[in-house]
């Protein structure tokens, strides 16, 4: 089967005259089969929301550089048109937000922000498309659709919202769903049931899912493929019950043994990585993860560490062993 | 604890009652609606509103109320003129005369209404053409930004009432539409400032870019999701621009570029020939004075209480 999106070598730099460029994304590069669940990994300022943005080509229009290619079915998007590229959004590939307070139009009915997408994408007439909204409300479980479609985002709950903008994101079935951080904005509570509705929409429809999150539970229950990304680079790929079971990558097993445990003794100092995100990236010359590496060594520091490929990608010269 | 029972809860009517509204509250209240029922519940806004209401009701009536014609010359008044002296209230003239014999009155009622048309019609003029520079600047931004906004930054840094005045002074006679023309100029950079801001942080917000990922047209974008959006602050400052353009005109006919015509009544202008009589009779110099102040004083609370009904939250 043929891969519906294939990110190479994308890299985005952001520019700004007089300075030196700032790289966000540097070389990512995965694949996503269609109705897949893929998950972009990594703590802030990783490059995953720019990565998602890039393949929306959401990106400024001014202060950036985006190299590489993103395929989606055989067609580089970076080298469509703008106009060709607004027709593609929302119909054959779509996005849900962090904010999803912020991401509504708040002076305008929830009714209109679904209907909108139908009329555009859909050529469907002001009647039929209110009900079909009144529908994908419906579907993505919003109590007493008919009435929510006059309600304006301030009158619904967190949960809801986000509901909305899943039903206004699949509204034309798209065959790609970028979701970056869904479920941040929620409580737990709700995070699971946003999650569960994602998983079942996206098997109903037979929508691919990228799954961006710094949340590891998120991943756990929901990816079938994990890309771990760590300063613009991606650092390990790996099925998802392979890398739980055993993450090869220190960053994934720093990563994965930072997570506390309820069943820990009390009293117990939680582990953690040292160090935070350096903004610049010195992948050039050395690994970008080294200095706050528990498993460094000098070999680390004189190059950038080759990427090995089998089964699962990995780009570190002394993993952790597979026990 | 003498409390009759039942009292303590209300009534099951009453509790049915207002579970009914809150139901009804979730069925669509924009969030205009919301400020109006906040501005309903400020005493300044009401205060302001009342004064609006009755200068509105004033002038629309005008003719109904004064009893006679503002450029309507009266013997008996003429005839009691004395350099020393200016008759004050009589039967038939309840202000008096005014200083060529004409019914004082009258003529401060009729004002009423050039008050309003220029008023009026100088801010919406200036609304619509700076409404449109500034959703041109923040939409597009790049060069068609910079050209207006430097227009724009020329026309800000020039004195209001001088460039009314320069531009009334250009007119070879002048009259009301000259003094309209005039201060809706004065308007349009105000508006036009407002709203490419307004613009600008819509065009970076959240919505705006949730919008974009949908693929909804870049019209579509601006005329229905930036814009609704942006026009808060400038709804809000054209109630502001009201009073100022009241000023703007009264001082225009007060330095003699008003409106010429004698059978109008204007008062900047009633102020301005009432100056040569301050020792003679004040109050022809007063009422003008205090109705201007007044009607302006209205436009400017009720703007302010429109501001804080439209972002609770914040400035003050």
């Amino acid at each position: 089967m043929s891969p519906l999106l294939e990110v190479e070598d994308l890299k985005v730099a952001f520019t700004r005259r007089g300075e030196p460029d700032s790289v966000a994304v540097d070389g990512v590069g995965f694949d996503v089969q269609p109705g897949e669940i893929v998950g972009l990994v990594g703590e802030s300022g990783c490059g995953k929301s720019v990565t998602s943005l890039a393949i929306m080509r959401l990106l400024p229009e001014r202060g950036n550089r985006v190299t590489g290619s993103i395929r989606m079915d055989g067609d580089d998007l970076l080298a469509l048109s703008d106009s060709a590229m607004r027709e593609r959004r929302g119909k054959d590939l779509s996005m849900i937000f962090q904010d999803p307070l912020s991401s509504l139009n708040p002076v305008i009915s929830v009714g209109l922000q679904v209907t909108e997408v139908l009329t555009r994408h859909r050529g469907m007439k002001k009647d039929a498309a209110r009900r079909e909204a009144a529908d994908l409300l419906d579907r993505v479980g919003i109590p007493d659709p008919r009435r929510r479609l006059d309600s304006y985002p301030h009158q619904l709950s967190g949960g809801m919202r986000q509901r909305a903008l899943i039903a206004i994101a699949l509204a034309c079935t798209p065959r790609l769903l970028i979701a970056d951080e869904p479920t941040t904005a929620l409580d737990v509570t709700i995070q699971a049931q946003i999650l569960d509705l994602l998983k079942q929409l996206v098997a109903e429809t037979g929508t691919a899912l990228v799954m961006i999150t710094h949340d590891l539970g998120v991943v756990a229950g929901l990816c079938d493929r994990v890309n771990v990304l760590y300063g613009g680079r991606i650092v390990e790929r790996a099925e998802r019950h392979e890398l739980f079971r055993t993450p090869r990558h220190p960053y994934t097993h720093g990563l994965l043994g930072s997570i506390p445990r309820l069943d820990g003794p009390p009293g117990e100092e939680l582990a953690a990585i040292r160090g935070s995100v350096n903004d610049n990236l010195p992948w050039t010359d050395a690994c970008a993860f080294a200095p706050r590496c528990p498993r460094k060594l000098d070999a680390c520091t004189a190059g950038t560490p080759p990427v090995t490929e089998n089964g699962r990608l990995l780009r570190c010269i002394n993993p952790v062993e597979a026990s | 604890m003498t409390t009759p029972r039942g009292s303590l809860r209300p009534r099951p009517s009453t509790l049915l009652k207002r579970k009914k509204t809150r139901i009804d509250d979730l069925g669509g209240r924009s969030l205009t609606a919301d400020a109006l029922v906040r501005l309903r519940r400020n005493p300044v806004a009401i205060v302001g509103a009342v004064i609006i209401g009755l200068f509105v009701l004033i002038s629309i009536f005008a003719p109904l109320i004064a009893p006679h014609d503002a450029g309507a010359v009266f013997p008996e008044l003429q005839r009691t003129l004395r350099p020393d002296s200016i008759p004050g209230s009589m039967p038939g003239f309840p202000l008096g005369s005014d200083q060529n014999g004409r019914d004082f009155f009258s003529r401060l009622i009729l004002a009423s209404r050039q008050t309003l048309i220029v008023g009026v019609l100088a801010t919406l003029i200036g609304l619509v053409f700076g409404v449109v520079i500034g959703a041109l600047a923040g939409a597009f931004g790049g060069w068609v930004d910079t050209v207006l906004m430097r227009v724009t930054d020329v026309l800000l840094s020039i004195p209001s009432l001088l460039l009314a005045i320069s531009i009334a002074a250009l007119a070879a006679r002048p009259s009301q539409t000259t003094v309209i023309i005039a201060v809706a100029l004065v308007n349009v950079p105000i508006f036009a400032r407002l709203l490419r801001g307004a613009m600008l942080a819509q065009r970076d917000s959240d919505h705006v870019l949730a919008a974009t990922s949908l693929g909804v047209k870049r019209s579509a974008i601006v005329v229905r999701h930036m814009l609704p959006n942006a026009l808060g602050p400038v709804i809000v400052q054209a109630t502001l621009t009201l009073a100022t353009s009241i000023l703007d005109a009264a001082a225009l006919s007060f330095l003699g570029l008003g409106d010429g015509d004698p059978a109008r009544a204007e008062w900047g202008l009633m102020l301005a020939n009432a100056q040569a009589y301050l020792d003679v009779r004040p109050a022809l110099a007063f009422y003008p004075a205090v109705a201007i102040i007044l009607v302006a004083l209205g436009f400017t609370l009720l703007g302010e209480a429109m501001r804080e009904a439209i972002d609770p939250k914040g400035r003050r």
